[in-house]
Order: C-alpha cells, then structure tokens, then sequence
C-alpha cells in the first residue's frame, strides 16, 4: 500500500469539478483501489456522490491510499492531480 | 402595474410575455415487478440513453458556454453511473422488487437529501442534480421527451427553479430572461444566465403567481424587480436602462482584453478602487489590469475590535489569489476624519479632517500597524502585492512605516513564514504637504499614488464633506492639477511610477491632460474601466500634449 497526505488549497473544496475529473483519472488504473480518509471517514474515491458528501473544504488534510496494481506510479499520478486541481 | 421583488443575480433589463415553463407530468407510478433481472436491464438501457443524452448536452454546452460549462454535464454522466447509486437501484429492484421509475427516484431521493443535509452552501445545492439526472433517466424510463418552450415569441421565462439540463435544453433565441421563485445564487439557472449574458431574478417566492402568464412582464436583474404591466413611465425609465446597459455591453465586447493605449502608442495602467474582496468579481468582469486601490477599512468596520492577524491575511490572501497574480495596491488602514470606529476611542477633534487619522493612527499605535503589515506580508506569498500608506505630511513619517515593514519581514524570516520579496511599498500623494516635497519622498518609495480628493480638500481648503461649498471646490483646479503634475514629475526623476487613485482619475475631461503628463496609472471604480480605456484609445497626446500642459503651467490664466 502507498498513501500520501494533502491539505485542499481549492477555495471551495473538493467540488463536482475535481471529484468528475479525479474519478475519471482514477478508473484509468485499472487494478488499483483509492481510497479518500478525512478525520474519521474513508471513501472509495471512484464514489464520486459520497467523495463529494465528504464536504471536504479548503485546508482540510485528507490522506489518500493506493493498493493494489502499480502502486507508486498510481499514488504519484493521483498526488500530482491533487497538486494541480485541488 | 405590479411590482414583485427578488434577488436579482444576473444583471439586463428585458421585456416581454411571461411564459411558465412547460414541465411533463411528474406522476410516478408505482408498482411491483416479476421479471426483475428484465427490469434492472431497462434501467441499465435508460441509465445509457442518459449518459448518452448528456454527452450531447456537454457538446452543445462546450460551444455554448465552453469548457466549465460542459464539465457540468460530464459530471452528470459519472452521477448516472455512481456506484453507491446503481447499487441502491439495484437493490431496489432485485430485492424489492420495485418498478425501475420508482427505484431511481427513491435512489435520488437518498442522494439528494444528503447533499442537502450538508452545511456548505454549495454542496447543498448540488441536491439539484441527483434529482435532475434521476428525473432525466425516470423520463427516459416512461418515455417523456424533455419539453423546451411552446411559444412562437421569445418569453420571460418563469418556473419554480430550473434544472441545469433543462436550462441547457432551452432554446435560447426564445428566452429573454428568468424569473424563478425558488433558487439561490449559485443554482443551474444563475450560473447559466450569467454565462449567457441574460437577466435572471430568483427567489420571488408566491408572489410568482400563474395568472401572471402570457402578461408583459419587466425584469431588471440588477435590481431584481419583476414588473407586470409597467406604467409609461416605469416602463420608460427601464427601456432607458435597458439601452444603457446594452451599450455597455457592447462597449465591453468591443474593449474587452484591449490595451489602454492612446493613438500614438502611450500606454497607461487602468486599475480599479475597490472596498470589499468580494468587488473583485466586478473589477475581473470589467477587465481592470489590477487593483490600484483596495481599502482596507473594511477589515476594521466589520469587527467589534481589532481585527486579528489572522482574520486580515484571509482576507488578503483571498484578494491577492482570486486576483490571479494581477498587482493588488492594498492601503494601510485609513481610519479618521470622515471614518470613526468606536472601538478605536479616538478623542473627539474639532476638525478630524486635520486631526489624528491614517498613518498618524497606524505610528501612534505601532501594535496595531504591525498586525496589518504581518498580515500583509504573509497574504504577500499569494500573489502580486503593494502596499501604500495613505496620509503621508514629513519623509519621517514614510521611514518609519518602512522600518515596521522590516522588522516584519526579518520576524517572518525568522520564523520561516513566507512572504514576497518583491512587495512595492508606496504613499498616497494627498496632501499639498507630500506633493511639494515628492522630490524627497520619491527617493524612499517605490511609487507614488495621488488621492485627488483629499488633495483637492487640503489645497483649496474645502471640506469634502461640506455640501454648501459649490462653485469654490473646483476639482479642476489648476493648484490641484499643477501638483499633480509636480508629484508625476518627481516620481520619474526618480525612475518610480505614478498614479492617480481618487475620483478625479476617472474624469473623462482630465483624461487627455493625464495622458500628456504622462501618468502611468489610473485607479477608477470598476464600471469606469472600459469608458476610460476607450477615451484614451481616442486621444493622440501629441495633438494636445503641448496645449494641455503650457495652458497649466502659463501665468495666463485664460490659457
């Protein structure tokens, strides 16, 4: 498993823009599960209605893991998303 | 005539019938399935027709509105096929054994509700679409065709609250405004009437009454009235709004992305006043090249006391990014003379405007100036940031403003916060005091902006405030303008810029004179933007430069 940490810079948080795009990213790697932990709840990030029911708002940290597939290339992939998106 | 009253939040004026939207019957039927494998797949078969209706709908959109506006759709699409969504459905129908219609709608309901259950305004209203798209895939389920506008006119548009696909759908060329009774400022019908360029008034309530239909309705979006039947003269007073505004559109199709440049080519920086982060909005919208003067006054005017460091840099912060690297002029609290706080106990002076404000304040009461300056030089990092001080009499009162700057920016250092290192700090020129001496005060600030109005208040010795004074406070008078010049003159000797920020930049019959003693920047509220890039665009400063600028520096007054 591989996981990093990121603190939302977005103003409004993760919306229905990023989460639509960060979805379609996702079902690009075929074999990997992400999943999305803030505080104490954890989502499948392909769950695009409940990631975006997370509520997650600007400067909040979230914690985004990978398992399975080519892990590194995944997670490294997912956190240059959230770099560049949210 | 009635007069019924909601927010507007999409600014026109239009004319025309109100035509209620025309919605196909929402009559759910509900019954128990046998073939519930065979009722799954005419939901998975509908699920598709969506997605690939909505893939249509994204194109028309992309062409439309562009690429933000398309990315709606799409994200509709990957609504239809959430996971936690199909799931219920399928649920529903396989084990219970629901009808496929009834299935979505329970599914949506579910969705729906807790979006609307969270407590961010924006997520809330995103409730909005689970229903739109299980409405749409319930369509397809009972095979309704989404209904557009029946109508041989184009109409005011009146409905409850308009569903982003059904905004879409909308023939547009028949619509000439909206008017809903529920909505907020960020649902489907705001957002896309903004895109669109057409009023939009929301949240009329009942007062929206049916009976109203096929009458001729006003809306203003700008102050969200919605008038039915005006009289001639409402009526009158509108049409004339309506031509306003559609000349200014116009004017901001024309200029828009243009450059302030006169006819031979002498360039000069519009720049906008503003008073509130959230005036940023009009200052992108009339395509201001930056903020030349952003008031921080309203920091201390929205608190009970001291705003804190912190409460300051969001709000810069947010100024500084939303701004998008453009150069934002931020001016150290200007309390004082006409602006009294009470939290601040200024004793009371029998004339404020020569008394204890501005700078003076910020010297006199150093821990207050520090908060400001550290709150500024940490919002710095975010984007392009200067910072001026208003006020300014002595070149002493200017080094110890500097000094603050640098204890902070050596305290950050320290304490490894980042901030900017190239954050311009200048003085507004607005008092005679500052302008006769801007030889000096030019050697210690990276620019110089003049605030015309107190500078005409303390040359001509006439209160501002004072409304008896007539023909005696003359803006244009030539002890104002030969400052003026006499400031702009220094500032480049000393290879620094120098701007005007009060109302006087804004005065179309100064432009040329502005131009000819070449000013490089002008700060005007957001409206003035585009009038003033196309006087200047007119003006050939070689033709008047001469003239102009002899006719103020003669003895002759009758030059």
């Amino acid at each position: 498993m591989k996981s990093f940490e990121y603190t939302i810079t977005d103003p409004v948080g993760i919306h229905a823009r990023p989460a639509g795009l960060l979805v379609k990213e996702i079902k690009g790697f075929a074999g990997s599960t992400v999943t999305i932990t803030k505080g104490e709840k954890t989502v499948n990030a392909l769950k695009l209605m409940a990631l975006m029911q997370m509520g997650i708002k600007q400067g909040d940290t979230v914690k985004v893991e990978v398992e399975g597939g080519d892990e590194e290339a995944v997670a490294a992939a997912i956190e240059a998303f959230f770099k560049a998106n949210l | 005539m009635i007069t019924i009253q909601g927010k507007g939040v999409s600014t026109g004026v239009a004319a025309g019938p109100l035509y209620f939207y025309q919605r196909a019957s929402a009559a759910l039927s509900r019954y128990e399935v046998e073939d519930r494998d065979g009722e799954w797949q005419r939901f998975k078969d509908a699920q598709a027709k969506a997605i690939e209706q909505l893939g249509v709908l994204a194109e028309k959109a992309r062409e439309e509105a562009g690429d933000e506006a398309a990315m709606l759709f799409e994200t509709h699409q990957m609504m239809c096929e959430d996971m936690d969504y199909e799931e219920a459905i399928e649920g529903f129908i396989k084990e219970g054994g629901m009808n496929a219609e009834a299935a979505v709608t329970d599914a949506g309901e579910i969705q729906a509700e807790a979006f609307a259950a969270m407590d961010d305004d924006y997520f809330k209203a995103r409730a909005a679409d689970v229903k739109d798209i299980s409405g749409r895939i319930v369509g397809i389920l009972s095979g309704v065709v989404q209904g557009g506008i029946d109508s041989d006119v184009p109409v005011v548009l009146a409905s409850d609250d308009l569903a982003p696909s059904e905004t879409i759908q909308l023939d547009k060329s028949k619509i000439l405004g909206f008017v809903t009774s529920g909505g907020s400022g960020s649902s489907h019908t705001a957002i896309l009437a903004r895109t669109i360029g057409i009023p939009a008034i929301i949240g009329v309530g009942d007062q929206l009454r049916e009976e109203y239909a096929g009458r001729e309705v006003i809306v203003d979006g700008g102050t969200g009235a919605v008038v039915i039947e005006a009289d001639e003269e409402t009526r009158a007073r509108l049409m004339k709004k309506r031509e306003e505004l559609l000349k200014r559109q116009e004017l901001l199709n024309q200029l828009k992305g243009q450059a302030n440049v006169s006819k031979d080519g002498q360039d000069i920086r519009v720049y906008c006043n503003i008073g509130n982060p959230e005036d940023v909005h009009a200052v992108l919208e009339n395509d201001g090249g930056g903020i030349g003067l952003f008031r921080s006054e309203f920091l201390y005017l929205n608190c009970d006391d001291y705003p804190t460091e912190e409460y300051q840099f969001e709000a810069y912060k947010k100024v500084l990014s939303d701004m998008g690297g453009k150069e934002v002029v931020i001016r150290t609290c200007d309390i004082g003379a006409d602006k009294m706080i009470e939290y601040f106990e200024l004793p009371k002076e029998e004339n404020p405007a020569l008394g204890n404000r501005a700078l003076r304040i910020c010297l006199n009461r150093p821990e207050m100036f520090h908060t400001q300056i550290r709150a500024l030089y940490r919002a710095s990092a975010y984007g392009h940031l200067s910072i001026m001080f208003p006020m300014v009499a002595s070149v002493w009162e200017v080094r110890e403003a500097k000094k603050m700057c640098e204890q902070v920016k050596a305290e950050l250092r320290a304490e490894g916060i980042p901030y900017s290192d190239e954050v311009d700090v200048g003085i507004m020129i607005e008092t005679p005091a500052a302008a006769i001496i801007s030889d000096r005060l030019a050697k210690e600030v990276d620019f110089f902006s003049i605030g015309t109005n107190d500078l005409t208040q303390y040359t001509l010795a006439c209160d501002r405030q004072n409304n008896n004074l007539g023909r005696f406070f003359d803006a244009h008078h030539p002890a104002v303008l030969r400052l003026i010049k006499m400031a702009c003159d220094n500032a480049h000797k000393e290879g620094i810029w120098c701007g005007i920020c009060g109302e006087l930049g804004a005065d179309l019959e100064l432009t040329e004179l502005f131009l000819s003693m070449g000013l490089d920047e002008l700060s005007v509220s957001p409206r003035s933007v585009l009038p003033l890039r196309q006087k200047v665009r007119e003006t050939d400063v070689r033709v008047v430069r001469e003239k102009l600028l002899g006719g103020l520096a003669s003895a002759d007054s009758r030059l």
